[in-house]
């Protein structure tokens, strides 16, 4: 991903002593980029119990080329049509100041709204799609059109019914209506209603927050947790409890928006290092504990360093038993997000942390959410139980906030307790097995027809690459009259060039279903030239028993 | 022709200049550059980092919360002990209210709990464009937005219109949502005393004449003003007409945090702008959250759309969180019903208000802080004992003795550290539609005797 130009060989090497050795140490990688990291990737091999793999391949030069040309000419005609409407030969559609407020200054600068005005608003019908029904593994979406172009919309009245869902973070399948499913949930609805109308240190705290919070305790074996209203809120509320002026924090260059607005409001100061790069982190230490900090030398009060367990935008997994090593011998603290990955991960979905193999207490801050895995809302953040009491009394939102709702809280206990095996069934298992099977068969599927896919091969998130803008209207459409819902990004909240898809595979999807969408998929495909990747492996059958037996120099 | 002697020896000393400065070492001014790698590695072991966390002494008032068992409802068991409860936000008494828990079921049925995604990305269902329409309907504005939590309503909303270089004017009894929001913006802050206009108009000439000084700048730099309609911190509200007057005088925009104003004040619970008859569209924006007369979670703003749709693109609370869950916007837009079709509750919530706030006047060692219609009001110790740790434990042994006599009260909490200006220790009280006459008498003769018997 780092400039087109690189050294990106365009044919795959069969080196089969190199085989050897990597199988022996356990760990590789397929990357377009530099080969210093393999190298590395090599000597740390025994920090790795199982094969990790990742992908981002780079897509030949001349889609870079078409990319830019692309935005270059909604950019020329973007300034063409704010021409005609500045002077009146087009209609304005959007609205506008007060005839009274016409004197002040104005609210917003108009170039600051160049993207949105011209580019986004082409495209805007792919997102915000209103839907009615359950967001489980098939939904209803509400029939919308526009008559002036995406500056309106208005509705039908129609639902289109059961398009398939591969947009909703709902990796278990808890999204559900199942009456007995959600039985305890509404026997709570009914006893405590929906609000709270307090503060968790004044009058908000109720018992079900204290079995929710030991729950997630023991789910996650650690000795406590605290639970929160918003999972957003859960890091910008409380990284600036845990650190401070005169601290460090190293964050991940992909990081989520809460993290960094957290990590803004501290008052730390921030450093950034390459995305799940180590090399980099590893920098970063050193020179941070040697020079101290800028200007008045004195040595930093402690350093945090915040990462994700599965990059939402990406689909990789963070290299965890690195980081923990590294955290180890420099005297960090680590501070894991596990938003996407808890539930998600692990042979029984406790995690990265077990995924890895690794023991809760290597990670100093565990925090998650609850919107993805568990079908419900909020978030949490866990381990030693000094932590945790420090966050209860100095946390913002335990003085500020209103706590969370108790039929929420209920939903969450089901889900954690099925997960666990508590309830009697092995639901909860085998819900987790389901995703992994689900994710690896998608992801191979894709592999094989030809799509460039980020990430690790064992995460539910699955970006798909298009690149170029005129793509990414046109995919979401087409999908959408196939019956198939899907989620398209592309800049600002991913690199200009790097527009994507991305699919999440949920427990609750059928073969059938993952069936239809790949052959929609292959459809499409071949009619919008997406097959961008260099390595289809279909081409070369008898090589590929196992997807991990492919090597790039 | 022979150069002159002088040139070429000149030529030679330059030559020699500059073959002497390109094998020299370069010089740079950050590194230390005699550290071996020896003394890196020895700094490097020899750092110790602060713990991650300070320890927190047992007895520190937060630990030992207050666990309610049920719904914290009209009668709330509080420890194990059933007291009539005066201290959740519960103003219309919604929270029980058959009616809204039916809708909430009927949702729980149809959609489940969670939303999984955000509101980008299939998030958004029809009942929060349903529960958006009504709060625009019934504020009697162009556009309404719901966030999911009503914390990150305000405090995603002014970072969205205010950055860098824009100029805050606020008052210094906001809300701590309101600080962070100002904090996330980075933008000027100028705090003027509570409810203080002539202060506000001081400072707002002051950036007057800071403006004619660099013209260029100030026709680029934007401004606001940031009050809250009732203030959680004081009880009062503010004087809403003047503050209008100012804003067209020297070219303000009004930003109004109403969380507790909303359902209370105006004839129809409109809020601030209906209590004191000003046009709606006067205020910019106007924030809420609905987790106090509205007995849900979450919160909305609502305003022009020329304002408003802004946020559906720049408010990070609302692009990158999930949405409301489904059953608490459905209940949300039940209690709007329910708020349409008796708008005589106001009246007596009002009514409620001034019964308390007239019987608590004159208990000896304690003041009442606030107006005499709010529906929350703040006891505060008429002489502080010097100490605020002192203070909070005089006042906890007044609050305790009331809950075992079966009035359930709490102190207000603040982080003592993070407040710009931290308001006085204080008992909250919080008056709701569903207390009865004898109830509220009862509070007041309790509070009475209690400080009576630890205050003197």
């Amino acid at each position: 991903m780092a400039n087109p130009s690189a050294v990106c060989n365009g044919h795959l090497h069969h080196h089969h002593q190199k085989q050897n050795n990597l199988l022996k140490s356990g760990i590789y990688k397929k990357n377009g980029i530099t080969k210093g990291m393999k190298k590395n990737g090599i000597s740390n091999g025994t920090l790795y119990k199982k094969t990790f793999i990742e992908h981002f391949e780079q897509a030949p030069m001349y889609v870079a080329v078409l990319t830019f040309l692309g935005f270059g000419v909604g950019t020329v005609f973007g300034y063409l049509r704010d021409f005609m409407r500045a002077w009146g030969l087009e209609k304005r559609n959007v609205a506008t100041e007060r005839e009274q407020q016409k004197d002040f200054v104005p609210l917003y600068q108009d170039f600051e709204n160049f993207y949105t005005r011209n580019l986004y608003m082409r495209i805007r019908d792919n997102w915000n799609r209103p839907i009615c029904s359950v967001p489980g593994p098939q939904f209803d979406l509400m029939e919308r059109v526009t008559d002036d172009y995406n500056w309106t919309f208005r509705f039908t009245g129609r639902t289109i019914k059961n398009v398939i869902n591969m947009g909703s973070y709902n990796y278990l399948g808890f999204a559900e209506t199942d009456v007995n499913a959600l039985k305890t949930v509404t026997i709570e609805l009914q006893k405590y209603g929906t609000g709270i109308c307090s503060t968790r240190q004044e009058m908000g705290t109720l018992d079900k927050h204290v079995e929710l919070e030991q729950l997630v305790a023991k789910f996650l074996g650690v000795e406590d947790a605290m639970v929160f209203g918003m999972g957003f809120a859960t890091n910008s509320m409380n990284i600036p409890a845990l650190v401070g002026k005169g601290c460090l924090i190293l964050s991940d260059e992909l990081n989520h928006t809460s993290l960094v607005l957290g990590a803004r409001l501290s008052g730390a100061t921030i450093r950034i290092f390459k995305h799940n790069n180590m090399q980099s982190l590893e920098k970063l230490l050193r020179e941070a504990i040697i020079y101290g900090q800028p200007r008045s030398r004195r040595a930093w009060r402690k350093i945090i360093i915040l990462v994700e367990g599965i990059y939402s935008m990406e689909g990789s997994i963070v290299r965890l038993p690195e980081i923990v090593s590294l955290k180890r011998k420099y005297k960090a603290y680590l501070y894991l997000d596990e938003a996407h990955s808890i539930g998600a991960v692990g042979a029984t979905g406790r995690g990265v942390v077990e995924y890895f193999g690794m023991s809760p207490d290597d990670v100093d801050v565990l925090m998650g959410t609850f919107t993805k895995s568990f079908g419900a809302a909020g978030g949490y953040i866990a381990g030693k139980k000094d932590l945790v009491d420090f966050l209860r009394t100095h946390s913002h939102s335990a003085v500020y906030a209103t706590s969370m709702c108790p039929p929420v809280a209920e939903q969450i206990i089901r889900a954690m307790k099925c997960l666990m095996g508590l309830d009697g069934t092995t639901q909860g298992l085998q819900r987790v097995r389901q995703l992994g099977k689900n994710t690896r068969y998608f992801r191979r599927r894709l592999h094989e027809m030809g799509f460039i896919i980020y990430g690790n091969d064992d995460s539910p998130v699955v970006p798909l690459l298009l690149y170029m803008p005129g793509k990414i209207g046109a995919f979401a459409r087409r999908m959408l009259e196939k019956n198939i819902g899907v989620v398209v990004v592309g800049f600002p909240a991913t690199p200009i060039t790097e527009s994507r898809a991305r699919f999440c595979v949920s427990a609750a999807h059928t073969r059938e279903m993952l069936d239809t969408v790949l052959n929609a998929l292959d459809e499409l495909g071949d009619f919008l030239h997406l097959k961008y990747s260099r390595y289809s492996k279909s081409s070369h059958p008898e090589l590929y028993e196992e997807t991990r037996l492919e090597l790039e120099d | 022709f022979q150069a002159p002697a002088y040139h070429l020896i000149l030529e030679g000393i330059l030559i020699l200049w500059i073959i002497r400065l390109l094998f020299s070492k370069t010089y740079k001014l950050q590194e230390r550059s005699d550290l071996t790698s020896k003394e890196k590695e020895e700094l490097i072991e020899e750092w110790q980092p602060e713990p991650l966390v300070p320890s927190v002494p047992k007895e520190h008032p937060a630990l030992n919360y207050n666990i309610v068992s049920g719904p914290p409802t009209h009668i709330i068991t509080v420890n194990g002990k059933k007291c009539i409860n005066f201290a959740s936000f519960n103003f219309l008494g919604l929270l029980d209210n058959e009616k809204v828990k039916n809708a909430a079921q009927a949702s729980l049925k149809k959609y489940g709990v969670g939303t999984c995604g955000p509101r980008g990305f299939y998030g958004t269902f029809d009942v929060h464009l349903e529960l958006e329409e009504r709060l625009a309907k019934f504020m009697r504005t162009e556009e309404a937005i719901i966030y999911s939590y009503g914390f990150a309503t305000i405090a995603s909303a002014i970072p969205a219109y205010s950055k860098r270089g824009d100029i805050v004017f606020v008052d210094e009894a906001s809300c701590f949502a309101i600080q962070k929001g100002l904090q996330a913006s980075r933008s000027n802050i100028k705090l003027f005393k509570h409810n203080d206009m002539a202060d506000l108009e001081r400072l707002l000439k002051e950036q007057e004449t800071e403006d004619q000084k660099n013209p260029r700048k100030a026709r680029v730099t934007r401004r606001f003003i940031v009050v809250e309609g009732l203030y959680m911190n004081t009880g009062d509200i503010c004087p809403l007409p003047e503050l209008i007057k100012l804003k067209y005088k020297y070219k303000v925009r009004i930003f109004l945090e109403e969380s507790l104003s909303f359902g209370v004040l105006g004839e129809h619970g409109r809020g601030i702008t209906e209590h004191f008859g000003i046009n709606i569209d006067d205020i910019d924006l106007i924030s809420a959250n609905m987790e106090n007369s509205l007995a849900s979670i979450g919160g909305f703003c609502c305003g022009r759309s020329f304002i408003i749709d802004h946020q559906r693109l720049s408010g990070q609370g609302y692009c990158f969180s999930a949405s409301l869950p489904p059953l608490l916007a459905a209940a949300a837009i039940e209690a709007l019903n329910i708020m349409e079709d008796n708008p005589d509750i106001f009246q007596i919530l009002r009514h409620k208000c001034e019964r308390i706030h007239k019987a608590l006047q004159g208990i000896s060692g304690l003041k009442v802080v606030g107006e005499s219609f709010s529906p929350t009001l703040h006891l505060q110790l008429e002489e502080s004992s010097g100490s605020r740790e002192n203070d909070v434990k005089l006042l906890k042994r007044v609050v305790d003795y009331c809950m075992n006599s079966g009035i359930a009260l709490t102190q207000a909490r603040y982080l003592d550290k993070e407040e710009k200006c931290l308001p006085a220790p204080s008992i909250r009280v919080v008056i709701t539609v569903e207390q009865t006459e004898q109830e509220l008498d009862k509070a007041a003769s309790l509070l009475k005797e209690a400080a009576q018997s630890v205050l003197n």
